[in-house]
């Protein structure tokens, strides 16, 4: 591309250089080949070729370049492959890439939507709120316009999903900002016992030594040194702080840099004890006309070109200087070979009205009205402090107008939080790293305080445990006492925002000073309500280049200052962040039963339930249904909750928490409970049977079996912390299985050992424990959740397996086969048994879901008891009833609404085709005055089709009387 | 994110446990008005300030325990264990 090596603009070798000479890196730039060197970034790369035009603006599609060479350059977001919005000053360029801009059409030189910047009068601030409003039904159209419109990327459906792990880190100290002052407050506190993470945006530690001169990378080397050589610092770059949170809970975004490989972020969870913010300071722009033009650049952007990259960044340049960084950059620029035509120093009252050029900038007219021609403009107008972590660590800055920048209130942080480095003053590096020493040997100071005080809250930890551990410091009683860190001197600095011609605040969104004073003009007279009007600083950079120049124009405009108006307010995240990244992996289990094998080999096809994975059929559901009618089947329930309680107090327990009673509930039987929460909602049902004197096993609901457990121990610990229960969750210890049919006991005789299983020796409701193929301590539960006579058996959960493929085996001549869950709901249905949460929702109380012979209002207490009570005696919430559709032929979809004229008295909660009754079964919710049995109902099916169906005499549709339950 | 003091694993990450909120005490279900039961099942008084709050340890020691926390700053500290006497005291301040 180029005839000098690297590019027409690559200047001789820097001293502070970070290029790879020797290694060349081929990629293209919209499709033209480029050759960069490692280590430059995709933006020095392309400017060392001379490109100067990297992007097109948000609204007027103006061009724009290099603005700052750093992360936060809104000039230089590209895509790059398949991502897009890639920080191309801060992404190093890697071999092949295929790099294009964003935002063009049809071409980067080209953009035919640059004719919106001679629209600019109409296209002011907040012309999205009003010009696309009217008429409504034009919308599509104006959306599809639009969208040809929008910033950003491409993001493509190909690109396979990241999976991004998490980290979490427990430093003692965490530094965020790798600069010169955050390096020397990690080695003092490294130094002083803690442990460090030392967290640094740029790719590289060393913040503007980085671009400085001699001494400064001499300095640089010094730190590095030291610092790489303490195992007590770990250092993390192109990592960024996004956030600090409550109790020093600190978010840290890694980035592709420091992760490599595939991994494109990855989020640390950091709980520091103490937290040093030094993140320097950021360069801000100065608003005048022209202020966007490539060409237009910060000094700090120069310098980084110059001495990081050798990238020579003009030929011509004219330099507004207010500080004596802006004076470096015009030494910079003589030794870089660039010609000075001008100097304005703004200590002088020397200004820049207007910038000029269409792609690029072409002259600038300085303060006393000369125009230079010229094709680079630098600016070194004053700097943001970017408080962000002490504004969300609840410490507000103040404006200080000597100094041209707000500064922080030190004294408004909390004891966990210091401030050191630029952020905190001015000064000679010497006192910089001074401050910083000292913050930082203060921070491992409160540490350690902060980690003996966590230690002491430990269980059975005493002090003088805890001093023996500690160590000699512990005993110092001033150690409870906070060192006050001298305060960093502020240089005065010009108040340097908004020049005399109108220019942009805000790159990323194409907010301009007039376009802020019209939304102050109307009414919008606050900084905050100005940006939410303009959308200013809340584009990609969120307000680190514009928020103080926005809130300087807002003050002056509503005739106050800034001191008094404030900026818009610094939140979380500080950079944006991937939701791959904050999502992480999933951490959420997937359970199985042992008898998964089976399912896999039979051809189950899997239901999620919760956590659990269950067959819901083996492919006939209906087949399945009918076989348990007529033969016997064998269910997986390993999932059902189950909770092993011993002690004294557990039928008080019982019936405590359930609404029926328990207290005459002998050993050897089981019985059907429901529970109702405080609001006499129905929470949960189950089957407990008592094993013993003092003990018993509760079964929950499946999906309730986590919520029940919390609830029983909340009863326990909270409410009757006297009553002696012990509650074992044994869930997984126990396979589950239902053996259901008429041909139950014929196979169940053959693989029981040890228990009667006559009806007469074990009858309905009753519970035995023995030996089922060849496994003892199995417990036997004779219920019928499907209508057939049935035993749920719970055998120790490593012989599931075993026991569930005996009994196929040995019942192969009696038909036995295995059913799921979805044949299990058709038999229930059938058998009129409801679902809590499927017939019950969480507004049904107990009177509601038809528990009227459950519920013992006699009972002195139970949960939810006072509302069951006012229920009873007002009648009031639906009933829960069976339906049958006239014609049986039509299944109402589940929550089909129950209509009388054009009021809705009901819905569907259930509905199947029977197979054991060849027509239509349903359960259904409906206002008490329609629940009388043989009441005539309207449903109104999905399609808005009118059926008519019977309130039937019981929930049960299949054998009401449950005489085949108990043969 | 908050760190909680639980009286039986030391600080730990909020995250591991379940917010139960303030919980005022249980009215004598025998004679509670309804405008008592509902006050009891609804109304808290979110105050700014110090509150007791009930935190369940799900992913510790599974303890319901009392904490204290500043609602303005999110500062914690412990308060006693569960009993029905912290629990009262939850409900006075």
């Amino acid at each position: 591309m180029s005839e000098q090596p690297g590019g027409a603009m690559r200047l001789p070798q820097q001293p502070g250089e970070v290029i790879d000479r020797t290694t060349t890196i081929d990629f293209s730039w919209n499709g033209r080949p480029f050759t960069g060197f490692a280590g430059d970034t995709i933006a020095s790369a392309l400017a060392a070729a001379g490109e100067r035009v990297f992007s097109r603006s948000l609204k007027y599609h103006r061009p724009r370049g290099v603005l700052t060479a750093s992360y936060h350059d809104p000039g230089c977001i590209v895509q790059v492959g398949d991502e897009p919005n890639v920080r191309g000053a801060h992404r190093m360029v890697s071999a092949g890439a295929a790099v294009t801009s964003q935002n063009t059409w049809p071409s980067l030189r080209l953009d035919l939507k640059a004719v919106n910047q001679y629209a600019a009068p109409v296209l002011t601030a907040g012309f999205y709120y009003k010009t696309f409003m009217r008429p409504r039904f034009a919308w599509p159209l104006y959306e599809a316009v639009l969208r040809r419109f929008v910033n950003g990327g491409r993001v493509s459906p190909d690109t396979p999903p990241s999976r991004q792990a998490k980290r979490y880190a427990h430093p003692d100290v965490l530094v965020a900002g790798g600069g010169p002052a955050g390096m020397a407050a990690a080695l003092a506190a490294a130094r002083a016992g803690a442990s460090v993470l030392l967290v640094e945006e740029e790719l590289h530690l060393g913040g503007h030594l980085r671009w400085g001169d001699e001494a400064d990378l001499a300095a640089l080397a010094n730190l590095a040194a030291q610092v790489a050589a303490e195992p007590r610092i770990e250092v993390l770059t192109d990592a960024v702080v996004l956030g600090r949170y409550d109790g020093n809970w600190i978010a840290v975004l890694e980035r592709r840099g420091a992760l490599g490989g595939a991994e494109a972020e990855r989020l640390v969870k950091a709980r520091a004890k103490t937290l040093v913010v030094a993140p320097g300071l950021i360069e801000r722009p100065y608003v005048f006309a022209g202020n966007d033009l490539p060409g237009v650049m910060l000094s700090t952007a120069v310098r980084r070109l110059i001495n990081l990259y050798a990238v020579k960044p003009g030929e011509r340049a004219v330099v507004l200087s207010a500080n004596p960084e802006g004076d470096a950059a015009v030494a910079d620029l003589k030794r870089a070979g660039v010609q000075v035509l001008r100097v304005e120093d703004a200590r002088l009252g020397g200004d820049i009205v207007a910038a000029a050029g269409r792609a690029c900038l072409r002259s600038v007219t300085v303060a006393d009205g000369s125009q230079i021609s010229c094709d680079l403009l630098v600016i070194a107008a004053g700097w943001t402090a970017p408080t962000s972590l002490l504004n969300m660590a609840g410490a507000v800055p103040a404006y200080s107008p000597r100094a041209a920048r707000f500064v922080p209130d030190i004294a408004g942080l909390p004891p966990e939080v210091l401030v050191t480095g630029g952020l905190a003053g001015d000064g000679s590096l010497d006192e910089l790293t001074g401050h910083a020493s000292a913050a930082g040997a203060e921070a491992a100071r409160r540490a350690k305080h902060i980690g003996r005080a966590w230690r002491r809250a430990m269980p059975g930890s005493r002090a003088d445990a805890v001093r023996s551990e500690g160590g000699a410091d512990t005993t110092d009683p001033s150690d409870d006492a906070q060192a006050v860190l001298p305060d960093l001197p502020v240089d005065s600095h010009p108040e340097l925002f908004v020049g005399r011609t109108n220019g942009f605040v805000d790159f990323s969104e194409d907010v301009t000073a007039k376009d802020l004073r019209a939304a102050v003009a109307e009414g919008f007279d606050s900084a905050e309500l100005a940006k939410r009007f303009t959308t200013a600083t809340m584009g990609p950079l969120q307000g680190k280049l514009e928020s103080v120049n926005a809130a300087a124009v807002v003050a002056d405009a509503i005739g106050t200052s800034i001191a008094e108006s404030g900026t818009t307010t610094w939140r979380p995240p500080y950079v944006p962040v991937s939701l791959g990244a904050l999502a992480g992996p999933a951490f959420e289990p997937v359970r199985y039963s042992p008898m998964q094998p089976w399912h896999e080999a039979h051809g189950a096809v899997p239901l999620q339930a919760g956590a659990w994975i269950r067959p819901d059929h083996y492919g006939d559901p209906a087949a399945e249904a009918r076989n348990v009618r007529e033969r016997v089947g064998l269910i997986d329930v390993t999932p059902i909750g189950k909770l092993d309680l011993r002690g004294p107090d557990v039928a008080r327990l019982l019936n405590l928490v359930y609404v029926n009673k328990w207290s005459k509930l002998e050993i050897g039987r089981v019985r059907y409970g429901v529970m109702c929460a405080e609001d006499g909602v129905v929470l949960d049902d189950g089957v407990t049977g008592r094993l013993g004197e003092d003990h018993y096993l509760m079964s929950t609901t499946s999906s309730g079996a986590g919520a029940i457990w919390e609830w029983v121990e909340n009863w326990l610990q909270t409410e009757r912390p006297d009553w002696v229960v012990h509650v074992t969750p044994v869930t997984t210890a126990y396979a589950s299985m239902n053996v259901a049919g008429p041909h139950t006991r014929t196979l169940m005789e053959r693989v029981t050992e040890g228990v009667d299983l006559s009806n007469d020796a074990f009858p309905y409701m009753h519970v035995r424990t023995g030996r089922i193929a060849g496994v003892d301590e199995c417990v036997l539960w004779r219920i019928g959740f499907t209508g057939e006579l049935s035993y749920e058996l719970h055998v120790p959960a490593s012989y599931g397996l075993h026991v569930w493929e005996t009994l196929l085996d040995v019942g192969a001549d009696l038909g036995a086969a295995a059913f799921g869950v979805e044949a299990q709901r058709i038999l229930r249905l059938e058998k009129g048994h409801f679902i809590v949460g499927q017939d019950t929702d969480g507004l049904t109380r107990g009177f509601s879901a038809a528990l009227d012979w459950a519920i013992k209002l006699d009972k002195d207490d139970f949960a939810g008891k006072p509302e069951l009570v006012w229920q009873h005696e007002d009648s009031s919430g639906p009933r829960l009833v069976g339906l049958q559709p006239a014609d049986g032929s039509v299944v109402p979809a589940e929550a089909s609404l129950i209509m009388v004229g054009d009021h809705i008295a009901g819905r569907v909660t259930s509905s199947r085709m029977s197979p054991t009754l060849g027509r239509s079964v349903c359960l259904a919710q409906v206002e008490a005055r329609l629940a009388e049995p043989g009441t005539e109902v309207t449903v109104r099916l999905p399609t808005g089709r009118l059926i008519t169906a019977l309130v039937t005499p019981h929930l049960a549709h299949v054998d009401p009387d449950g005489g085949r339950m108990r043969v | 994110m908050i760190l909680l003091p639980c009286p039986w694993c030391g600080p730990r990450d909020a995250s591991e446990f379940g917010h139960i909120g303030e919980t005022p005490p249980r009215p004598d279900p025998a004679t509670a008005t309804p405008a008592q039961w509902r006050a009891y099942l609804y109304l808290r008084p979110n105050s700014r300030g110090w509150v007791v709050e009930t935190w369940y340890h799900r992913m510790g020691c599974r303890r319901f325990i009392k904490v204290e926390r500043h609602t303005d700053t999110n500062q914690t500290r412990q308060a006693s264990p569960s009993s029905p006497a912290a629990r009262a005291g939850a409900g006075a301040s």
